[in-house]
């Protein structure tokens, strides 16, 4: 049986096996790798026609019940896109990866991290209890710092491996609380459970916080501004990793949660207003950047968080459907939630393909400059033609599937224009207006894809290599991938029928219903609005590429320069020379100063406790009587102790230990603890002869060079520490809580067969204590036995023999 | 009884502290030791003092003093006799090595 939690679990434990076979056959490692995603793609498609027809699978293992946390698994359509994207993409990525990286490469750790990323992803998508999900999330975030980081002997590439964990994982932990705080309203960690208990919330103090945190974790793991600075220093990943994770998997992890909730907080305007407005400006900052790069990947790369905002603002839009009970708005908003699902899988095939070709173009001539590419057309065609259909699908011409979300995506934004119940006003316009400006830059980012790389002049002597058509099994990948680019193009309604209807259900569980939810679509629609500005982006566009040299330059003036960039890195500076500067002021290096600290939060915290608690009472009436001679031993012993403080010499101090040990095994004979009095004598006779013979190799106490000052604080804290012990203890005295446990030890006799009870708990009761106590013992000795005879050998420098 | 041993107890954990504060690591040893006489003390005051006869069984008394404080300290007396010896033998190679026993002189550099 083909479990959800299975499928989780199985890249997993794949990855523990990968160092395994690695060392058995490290050249045949990417096809035992590339068979784990083919299995999980396969046993997914068997599932799609159950899915499509409305059923979903939930299978619970139990966890942590008490805290609510379950390791609960959940398919539905949403779920089920993205599982089939991993996966699918995933296995393409692995072929791609076993041409692309040499053998020479560490390709254990890199097939162990991706295996890692892939269980982690799957994980995020199947998991419906938030606390589960969030782990998974973190996952991701870790698995893609160590694909990252993958030529770690690279600056550059430590450098953003950092940036994307640390711009990540707070975001993931702002999400974390955002849980806690859904938790706090509903009493559930269930995504499911809180979609249908979130309507009583609704105007709850916690809830609005609640929803931007989570959209927090959702903006900073999919790149939207002002979070997109990470994805750009990304790319000094392994191509393969930049294709899969980078563009078609972990950044769509944010998308995922923003659609996983919308049923949570669609209902709220503030959710429509703040996932449009930076699902907009996204679009619209990332394709207004990605002109101005000269590095395909980094152009690529603000591609992506361009695309990223387009499906964003999407699932904004469509959210506006959850405002009212069933009616024709509900119809007309969801359409832009049917956008976005179907740009999201268009933008993987595309994009995945773009990667891919970048990757070969890179891997073949050396360099991914655009400034020194060109003419490749007739050197690589095939790759060119696949290049061609990936940029022309994203630039949204027909008849590439980006043509047809790229319709839906201006139609849904031309509905804000007559919005009425959410007052868009004025600002219904300017969403269509930003839409079709970012649309026409986006058409310009794509023709410098196709054009500056396989059009112009060739310039083999720029090159690092001579330039060459890749080889088939490189090929195989991006051409599977464009080749659903055009199908999907010339059969949207499968995908639309199978995989986004049952997603749209999820989306909009109270209207999953509703046939109308799913829209048949159509290539040509007649002459709308929505085509007359894809005319308009093909014209504008063109004429722009054509000038592109005479109004680049306005890139580097200004306000254009200004970049987020230098704010993330001028943060991080500050925070390490900050906490150095901190650091440095407590740290110093001086037992003395920690010990103060020790002593001083003792006697503040737990005397200040006492003291404002009024913890401490007094209570001497079960009191033994004392004896002549017990005075005059406490007299002797107080004298003793406070003579060591004074003592000048070192004999004289260990002398007066002495008295003290002596004095201490005299008391143990009054207290009636014959065996303490024996072992302390033994131990302080064998002490005293042992710090006689260590003086012996040490130096004469010197005077003390501290000053007053410090010797009289140093007072102070031995006095005060010394008043909270004695009134502590003496407290505990006064309140006896509990019947005491002793008694139980005197049947020893019966229990343990001893008569001496103290050796009895020592031997029996408690013989495993004992047992520890020698094992201590041992170690000291041994530590004792090395200090002593283990020394550097001369001119040896730190090597001990 | 009790009240008087606490704070005898209490005056030899001043003195502990005391030692401890000081630069010269053969005073932070003897410190230390006099902080486990001090424990020593205040673990068989807490189970009450001379509250019946030794414990053991064969003196067939009608009451014994509290047997687990006397089990507890057995084991504190041997372990701090572990630790003094160790502390001891390291300060008697940190001698050697280094030439002095002033913690003020055997603290770190300031990294980098």
């Amino acid at each position: 049986m083909f479990t959800i939690a299975f499928a989780i679990f199985i890249p997993f434990i794949a990855a523990v096996l990968i160092p395994f076979i690695y060392k058995r056959s490290p050249r045949r490692i990417g096809w035992f790798v590339l068979v784990i995603p083919i299995i999980l793609f396969i046993g997914l498609v068997r599932l799609i026609p159950r899915v499509a027809n409305g059923e979903t699978m939930l299978n619970t293992i139990s966890w942590m019940p008490s805290a609510g946390v379950d390791f609960t698994t959940y398919l539905d359509g949403l779920s089920l896109i993205f599982a089939l994207l991993i996966t699918g993409v995933g296995s393409l990525v692995i072929l791609y990866s076993i041409y692309y990286l040499s053998e020479r490469e560490a390709l254990g750790h890199f097939y162990v991290y991706l295996l890692l990323f892939m269980g982690a992803m799957l994980g995020v998508v199947f998991s419906d209890n938030m606390i589960v999900l969030y782990v998974f999330w973190e996952l991701t975030s870790i698995s893609s710092f160590l694909l990252i980081a993958f030529w770690y002997h690279r600056k550059k590439s430590r450098y953003g491996a950092q940036k994307s964990l640390l711009i990540t994982v707070s975001g993931g932990l702002a999400m974390l609380v955002g849980f806690i705080m859904l938790h706090q309203m509903t009493g559930s960690f269930s995504v499911r459970e809180n979609i249908a208990g979130i309507t009583d919330f609704i105007g709850h103090d916690l809830f609005i916080p609640a929803m931007i945190l989570v959209l927090l974790g959702a903006f900073t793991k999919s790149a939207q501004f002002p979070f997109h600075i990470w994805l750009p220093d990304a790319m000094e990943a392994p191509t393969p990793v930049s294709a899969y994770l980078h563009s078609a998997t972990m950044v769509k992890a944010g998308i995922y949660l923003v659609a996983r909730f919308t049923p949570v907080f669609g209902m709220d305007s503030t959710w429509f207003y703040v996932v449009s407005s930076v699902g907009i400006f996204t679009l619209f900052w990332g394709s207004f950047n990605a002109v101005r790069q000269n590095d395909l990947k980094a152009l690529l790369a603000y591609s992506t968080i361009s695309q990223l905002g387009l499906v964003m603002s999407l699932f904004g839009i469509g959210s506006a459907a959850l405002h009212s009970g069933y009616n024709e708005h509900v119809v007309l908003y969801s359409q832009a939630t049917f956008a976005a699902l179907f740009h999201l899988i268009n933008h993987s095939t595309f994009k995945g393909a773009l990667f891919m070709v970048v990757g070969i173009v890179d891997h073949n001539v050396g360099t991914r400059d655009i400034r020194r590419l060109g003419g490749l057309m007739s050197l690589m065609p095939v790759t060119f033609s696949i290049a061609l259909i990936g940029s022309f699908s994203m630039a949204g011409l027909p008849p590439f599937n980006g043509f047809l979300s790229k319709e839906m995506f201006f139609e849904a934004m031309l509905l804000l224009r007559d919005m009425e119940f959410l007052s868009m006003g004025a600002w219904g316009t300017i969403f269509p207006v930003i839409a079709w400006v970012a649309s026409i830059f986006t058409f310009v980012y794509s023709m410098i894809i196709v054009f500056q790389t396989f059009f112009g002049e060739h310039q083999p002597d720029r090159l690092d290599r001579e330039a060459h058509e890749a080889s088939l099994g490189m090929l195989i990948a991006p051409a599977i991938l464009a080749v659903f680019v055009v199908a999907i193009f010339f059969f949207p309604n499968v995908i639309g029928q199978y995989l986004i209807r049952p997603a749209m259900a999820a989306v909009y569980p109270s209207f999953a219903d509703v046939d109308a939810l799913t829209p048949h679509i159509q290539a040509w629609h007649g002459p709308n609005t929505a085509l007359w500005m894809t005319v308009g982006v093909v014209i504008v566009g063109l004429l722009l590429y054509k000038y592109l040299k005479y109004w680049r330059s306005m890139y580097s003036i200004g306000p254009f320069r200004w970049n987020l960039d230098s704010v993330y890195n001028g943060t991080l500076n500050l925070l390490g020379r900050g906490s150095t500067l901190l650091t440095n002021t407590y740290m110093t290096g001086y037992l003395r100063d920690y010990l103060v600290y020790i002593f001083g939060f003792f006697t503040l915290v737990v005397g200040g406790s006492l003291f404002f608690v009024g913890g401490a009472s007094f209570d001497m009436t079960n009191d033994a009587p004392i004896t002549i001679n017990e005075y005059i031993l406490v007299f002797v012993m107080m004298a003793a102790g406070i003579l060591m403080v004074f003592a000048k010499s070192r004999v004289t101090t260990i002398l007066l230990n002495g008295v003290l040990g002596y004095a201490i095994a005299l008391f143990f004979v009054f207290f009636r603890a014959p065996d303490l009095a024996l072992t302390q004598i033994v131990v302080e006779t064998v002490t005293t002869a042992l710090f006689l013979l260590s003086f012996h190799f040490l130096p004469d106490f010197k005077r003390e060079k501290t000053a007053r000052p410090s010797k009289i604080i140093n007072g102070l804290i031995a006095v005060s520490v010394g008043v909270v012990v004695t009134v502590i203890a003496l407290s505990v005295q006064g309140n006896q809580l509990f019947e005491s446990v002793s008694t139980y030890f005197e049947d020893a006799y019966e229990l343990a067969g001893g008569q001496n009870i103290v050796n009895a708990i020592l031997g029996d009761f408690r013989a495993f204590d004992t047992m520890l106590e020698v094992v201590v013992l041992f170690i000291a000795g041994i530590g004792v036995y090395t200090l002593i005879k283990l020394k550097a050998q001369k001119g040896g420098r730190d090597v001990e023999k | 009884m009790e009240t008087l041993i606490t704070i005898l107890a209490g005056v030899l954990v001043t003195v502990a502290v005391y030692l401890l504060l000081s630069r010269s690591i053969i005073r932070i040893i003897l410190g230390s030791a006099v902080l486990s006489h001090a424990v020593h003390l205040l673990l068989m005051v807490m189970g009450g003092l001379k509250t019946g006869s030794a414990p053991l069984l064969g003196e067939n008394a009608s009451s014994y003093t509290d047997a687990l404080p006397q089990a507890l300290i057995l084991t504190a007396i041997v372990i701090s006799f572990a630790v003094t010896a160790f502390l001891l033998v390291l300060a008697y190679r940190t001698y050697q090595e280094t030439g002095t026993d002033d913690l003020q002189e055997l603290r770190g550099f300031i990294d980098e």
